[in-house]
């Protein structure tokens, strides 16, 4: 049976993400229970005024962290596409790292084996997007990403006669 | 300790050596952090009479107590402080953005620089380690060169920076240090005095948890003031930003216009927050754990100075605007890009290229001792050259206005200083104080010269609260709040765009400090706090030799010349007989003598028993 995904993950519209970074503390708070953006799962870049974006985990169809891990110890959960951590078999070895493309996998200063975002699942939702303050980050499937940037295409093409539309 | 780290990096730029030592508890509590904390620090290691640009004057950054949590504005400051090359007094200026809590997290309260180092270095803190690393490559770039370099020298990008540029390497007086780009520690010269030290930049890794006391209360406290922040208390900063005050100032005939000579400016239209909103800003950001933004990011989209960015705020556009005759947007936000790109105050910038033109206008300036520049009011190329010849001290004039309107009116003569429009050799903001009294007088006596931060005394009368025409018996009570609350804040190190969100004032200030550090604080401690600080700062001007009653004076032109403008205001000028009753009424109300000393009594009932040797000199050296 065909069904719509249900996976979501914490994306950041670009046009709205400052890098103020509130994301990486609130992380830090809800995850590490101190203030510490090098302990958060999520990580603002700025490279300029103008260029910032957040950055975490977008549960890949097909993980390459996954793939990379030659101890077995990340696998990526069915029904959510988190990936975890057997914090027992991993041994900090980085392969992981190399292999994701957006950095979102990353060394625990601490316990010395990575760490991931799990989207605060037992929380119910992310903690970062209920706390950015421009209400850029989202949680999104990637149907609704894909449909988010439709929307935004068409309404593009069609700005004069969009401008008067519900959103 | 929560919040604090309790401890202080002491380093020494002549041998290179670096060591810790506690903050204890007892004086966390009463000078809080930030600009307290500084003073203190500086009045404890400083000798009397000591030039700003000695090596033994030290340069003292520190953090809040508050840097380096998830607090809103209060997470990301830190403050900087000094002797001032340009007043000879109390120096101390803050930035936020995200090197304040990127110091807390290596470990750090404050870190005190003194000496001098041989050849130009940066210190390099990265948590505990503490290196002083070459920095003769970076000589004569921007701060944010300097940052970028830096970053790509040591391979981290989450290096944080705090530089100066040129003009601070060339000791300009008013020499800035900015992190982040654009976010400057910009008032009284504190990027000369990094300079004089040949430190070129302070580049810190932190990785240190920063812990609260009450971490539950904390989280609910903190989420109030982010939603606060998304309300109308903070409505004018999100949206036009504080170039917003060019029309509601230039209403009330109080908007500085050609050197303090009109108070209304027939351009203001063009270089209005509206007109800036509208044709020049790209985006509006915001620094660390800020629910606020209100980085106005001005890009010129078109002609002679396509393609200038920098951020935008009221004062420095005035400044290098309205000041200066000139009602060009593009030529203002150059301006404002090269003030940044060397590393320079763009408020003492543009009242000094203000001064220059002011002088040339009236024949003061010799044809020869102008570098060649037609210095006529409103020529925009004239003010874009004049701030690349300040900011690198080149040229006679260049070089002469490098050194403030005071120093350089000095230079200049014949009757150049009745045109030099500071107070105790710092520049003045854009306020005419000629139709705003309340602020004549709390500019006058602030500790670190003319601004409109110590006390934001113009507030009650832009809001029209007192009769804004006058000074009378009572404003010297509204001048000493408002400083002892800018005093708290400055300490804490709240963004003061925030203030507005702290809706019961020092009650949620004090709950604030007391859930993150988990020091007992009420209120009434709070602003005791800030009155302690404001008189220790007072008190260091009394020690320097600039902090009695003839310190607290306002420029010729605020009492010499009435306001010309046809309307609300016009002939309004500060008399010296109001000035002198506001004088009396201020130091009656601060326990002060009429010599504007502060009293043993007043010191011993503050808990400054021990600095009291100073006022038993009659404050003379």
């Amino acid at each position: 049976m065909v069904k719509l995904h249900e996976r979501k993950f914490v994306s950041a519209d670009p046009e709205k993400c400052i890098g103020c970074s509130v994301c990486e503390y609130a992380c830090s708070m809800v995850k590490e229970k101190t203030f510490n953006p090098t302990k958060s799962r999520i990580r603002a870049v700025r490279l300029g005024p103008l260029v910032n974006l957040a950055i975490t985990c977008r549960l890949c169809e097909d993980p390459p962290c996954v793939v990379a891990c030659p101890r077995d110890a990340l696998t990526q959960e069915e029904n959510t596409g988190i990936i975890m951590v057997d914090e027992e078999k991993c041994n900090g070895c980085g392969w992981c790292i190399e292999a994701c493309d957006y950095g979102a996998i990353m060394l625990h200063p601490e316990t010395k084996v990575v760490y991931v975002c799990d989207t605060c699942k037992e929380l119910g939702k992310p903690q970062c997007v209920e706390w950015c303050p421009e209400e850029a980050l989202d949680s999104v499937t990637a149907d609704v990403l894909a449909q988010k940037a439709r929307r935004k295409v068409v309404k593009k093409l069609f700005q004069e006669t969009a401008e008067g539309a519900s959103e | 300790m929560f919040a604090y780290t309790g401890k202080i990096l002491r380093i020494n730029l002549s041998t290179g050596k670096a060591e810790t030592e506690p903050l204890k508890e007892k004086m966390a509590k009463q000078y809080i952090g930030g600009i307290g904390l500084g003073f203190r620090l500086l009045m404890d290691n400083s000798k009397p009479g000591t030039d700003p640009f000695d090596p033994d004057n030290p340069l003292i950054f520190v953090t809040g107590p508050l840097s380096g949590t998830m607090g809103p504005t209060a997470g990301n400051g830190y403050a900087v402080v000094s002797k001032s090359p340009a007043t000879g007094g109390v120096a101390e200026s803050k930035a936020h953005g995200f090197f304040g809590p990127e110091l807390k997290r290596a470990g750090y309260d404050a870190v005190i620089f003194t000496g001098k180092a041989e050849k130009l270095v940066y210190a390099w803190i990265d948590d505990d380690s503490v290196q002083l690393l070459d920095a003769q490559h970076l000589k004569g770039k921007s701060p944010y060169e300097t940052d970028v370099a830096i970053r790509e020298d040591l391979g981290d990008h989450y290096i944080r920076v705090s530089a100066i540029g040129e003009a601070g390497e060339k000791l300009v007086r008013f020499a800035s240090i900015i992190n982040d780009e654009f976010r400057a520690i910009g008032r009284t010269g504190m990027g000369a005095v990094m300079g004089s030290k040949n430190l070129k930049a302070v580049a810190v890794r932190g990785t240190n948890d920063v812990n609260v006391a009450d971490l539950d209360g904390f989280k609910e406290f903190i989420k109030m003031i982010h939603e606060r922040m998304k309300g109308p208390a903070t409505r004018k900063y999100r949206t036009l930003g504080t170039p917003e005050n060019v029309l509601v100032l230039n209403a009330l005939a109080a908007l500085p216009t050609r050197n303090f000579t009109q108070a209304t400016f027939e351009g203001a239209e063009k270089v209005s927050g509206e007109y800036l909103n509208e044709r020049y800003v790209a985006k509006i950001i915001g620094c660390a754990t800020c629910a606020m933004r209100c980085d106005h990011v001005a890009v010129v989209p078109e002609g002679p100075y396509k393609g200038s960015t920098s951020r935008m705020e009221f004062e420095c556009l005035w400044a290098l605007g309205p000041n200066c005759g000139v009602d060009r947007l593009d030529a203002i936000i150059e301006a404002m890009r090269l003030c940044n790109h060397y590393g320079i105050d763009g408020i003492s910038t543009g009242v000094t290229v203000g001064f220059a033109m002011d002088l040339y206008e009236n024949r003061i300036l010799p044809k020869g001792k102008t570098d060649g520049l037609n210095l006529r009011f409103g020529n925009h190329e004239a003010l874009i050259e004049l701030v690349k010849k300040i900011g690198a001290r080149n040229g006679w004039l260049g070089d002469a206005l490098a050194e403030g309107t005071k120093r350089a009116a000095e230079k200049i003569g014949k009757g150049a200083e009745q045109y030099a429009c500071h107070i105790k050799g710092l520049e003045l903001p854009g306020y005419d104080l000629r139709g705003l009294k309340t602020a004549a007088l709390g500019f006058s006596v602030s500790y670190r010269g003319a601004c409109h931060l110590r006390s934001g005394a113009y507030s009650p009368d832009v809001k029209g609260k007192v009769n804004r025409f006058a000074i009378e018996k009572g404003r010297g009570k509204i001048v000493k709040d408002g400083e002892d609350l800018y005093d708290v804040i400055d300490s804490l190190i709240l963004c003061k765009f925030s203030r507005g969100t702290y809706y019961d004032g020092l009650e949620d200030m004090a709950k604030y400090y007391t859930l993150a550090t988990g020091i007992e604080m009420t209120p009434d401690e709070l602003i005791r706090a800030g009155e302690r600080i404001n008189n220790l700062a007072r008190l260091f001007n009394v020690r320097e030799g600039v902090g009695t009653r003839e310190f607290d004076s306002l420029p010729p032109k605020i009492m010499n010349v009435p306001i010309p403008d046809e309307g609300v205001a016009k002939g309004s000028v500060v008399n010296k007989e109001e000035f002198e009753l506001g004088l009396d009424d201020y130091y009656a109300v601060r326990g002060w003598t009429r010599e504007g000393i502060p009293t043993v009594e007043k010191l011993k009932e503050l808990d400054l028993g021990r600095d009291a040797h100073i006022v038993r000199k009659g404050g003379k050296k």
